[in-house]
């Protein structure tokens, strides 16, 4: 499936942060740590994301689950300030990352999605050879030597879980990758900036269940040194990859915890209805 | 929850409440085979374990299949679990009663010993903490499930005097041995009946809330 090697028997660990706010989270952001509070994001009059509050541990996986138009995209579309190019939005409430606001005045964007990576739902590779659309972000955002950019193009190549299949061909069309390979080339696209945190925006969704494994089980190699949050319409999903996860609801989230609690023995019944298929 | 995940839980249900209703009727049948030396109500039981042995397989299969099929989460997947775990106590009853009715065929070739010891009350007890798991099970009875929990350990204090009694009769009529080695067997499988319905009701606890109760103290009613 991929070369990354992933142990049957690895021990899944429970989240390591609280999933409550901190009282102060300017100050209680710990390196890279993410978090909402009281955050809502609008479209025009309309509150998609309604006063959400959370916060996501660094290193783990958190899926974000929901029905259609819960405002779970907006959310994580927010978080790398993907929904300032809509003319009507805008936000209320603070989003941290790593202690800094991440719609503060002083914010260089493009440092920020550096930082914060995102996986879109289609895989979206530039019409460039495989090896142009990895070193895209890097040549971008950094001068660095041709032997330098060789290197990062394979580490992220080998992190993507893409290299071996890959390798004899770097120069070769992007566009003509298979889908699974398409999107772990986006993967790759997205590692080869060194970002802290990954947002995935239902990555696997237009994958057979081959290449969707395959992401899945790159999600779960990441783990650890990335911190990732998943939205994903795929329960199974979900409960397979997360440490965390969060039910958003009409815009408000209504429940986060960890996963093997969650899709066990949830607290709210509109999480059970949903997660159980009575509705959405 | 689509119709046809409805429909398979339903259809599990009512495979469980079948197999329940069996597994009653054999210990009841057991039972009794004991109390009257009903050497033919024993022969039943023997020979009807078979349709509880495939209710089991049955039921087994269905709960494979449901979760293969449809990956339940939160209640629906306890109600899977719940339903797989009682589904082997069940059978294990059903085996406990066949043996309580070998005993009988054994015990009827014998000569009756004079010892008395207080078998009916508790067979009657072990039966109703069957009947009363299977009951929690039915209309999700949480507070009957610990009441079940809770009378496991007087169906234990009565194993402990039936061997204390057991073990003066055997004294009292050293010639009656076999008989009574039976008897002492029986009220082992009437002990062990009231593990498996106590199983039973702690399944029925973790089903309606999440929460795995075995090897933890009895929560007591209010």
């Amino acid at each position: 499936m991929n070369n990354i090697p992933t142990s049957e028997f690895a021990v899944r660990r429970p989240p390591a942060v609280s999933v409550k706010t901190p009282r102060n989270p300017a100050q209680a952001g710990n390196g890279n740590q993410l978090m909402a509070d009281s955050f809502s994001v609008y479209y025009g009059p309309f509150e998609a994301v309604k006063k959400v509050s959370c916060a996501f541990p660094v290193g783990e996986v958190t899926a974000l689950i929901g029905p259609s138009g819960c405002g779970k995209s907006t959310f994580l579309r927010a978080i790398n300030r993907m929904n300032d190019l809509i003319p009507s939005c805008h936000v209320k409430g603070l989003l941290y990352f790593g202690g800094k606001r991440i719609y503060g005045p002083k914010l260089d964007v493009t440092v920020l999605r550096r930082r914060i990576g995102m996986v879109f739902q289609k895989p979206n590779p530039f019409p460039k050879s495989i090896y142009d659309n990895v070193a895209y972000g890097p040549r971008l955002h950094a001068s660095c030597s041709r032997r330098d950019l060789d290197e990062r193009v394979e580490t992220s190549l080998r992190k993507a879980a893409l290299w071996d299949e890959v390798k004899d061909r770097l120069q070769a069309n992007a566009l003509g990758l298979s889908g699974g390979q398409q999107q772990r080339l986006c993967l790759a696209r997205a590692l080869a900036v060194n970002p802290e945190v990954l947002l995935m925006d239902e990555p696997t969704s237009a994958l057979d269940p081959k290449a969707t494994a395959a992401i899945e089980d790159l999600i779960d190699a990441l783990r650890g040194a990335y911190t990732i949050i998943i939205v994903t319409h795929n329960m199974q999903q979900a409960a397979r990859v997360s440490d965390l996860t969060a039910f958003l609801y009409e815009g408000s989230l209504i429940e986060v915890g960890a996963t093997s609690q969650l899709f066990t023995n949830p607290k709210e019944k509109r999480t059970e209805d949903y997660i159980t298929g009575r509705f959405g | 929850m689509t119709i046809h995940f409805i429909k398979e839980v339903n259809l599990l249900k009512d495979m469980i409440l079948e197999l329940s209703g069996r597994v009653e009727d054999q210990l009841g049948r057991a039972v009794r085979s004991v109390m009257n030396r009903d050497v033919s109500a024993a022969q039943q039981v023997l020979e009807d374990d078979h349709a509880i042995d495939q209710n089991e397989v049955d039921v087994e299969e269905e709960c494979l299949k449901i979760l293969a099929l449809y990956q339940p989460v939160a209640h629906d997947l306890r109600f899977i679990i719940a339903v797989l775990k009682i589904n082997n106590d069940l059978e294990r009853i059903g085996d406990l009663a066949v043996n309580i009715a070998e005993r009988t065929l054994f015990l009827s070739s014998l000569p009756t010993a004079t010892t008395s010891f207080d078998f009916p009350a508790m067979a009657m007890k072990s039966q109703m903490m069957v009947r009363q798991s299977l009951d929690a099970l039915l209309r999700q009875d949480i507070d009957l499930a610990i009441r079940v929990r809770e009378a496991d350990d007087e169906v234990d204090e009565m194993n402990r005097e039936m061997y204390e009694q057991i073990k003066q009769g055997i004294r009292k009529e050293p010639d009656r041995v076999d008989a009574l080695i039976h008897l002492l067997s029986i009220s082992r499988h009437l002990e062990r009946v009231a593990d498996h319905a106590t199983n039973i009701a702690e399944d029925v606890i973790y089903m309606i809330k999440g929460e795995i109760v075995r090897h933890r103290p009895e929560p007591r009613l209010e």
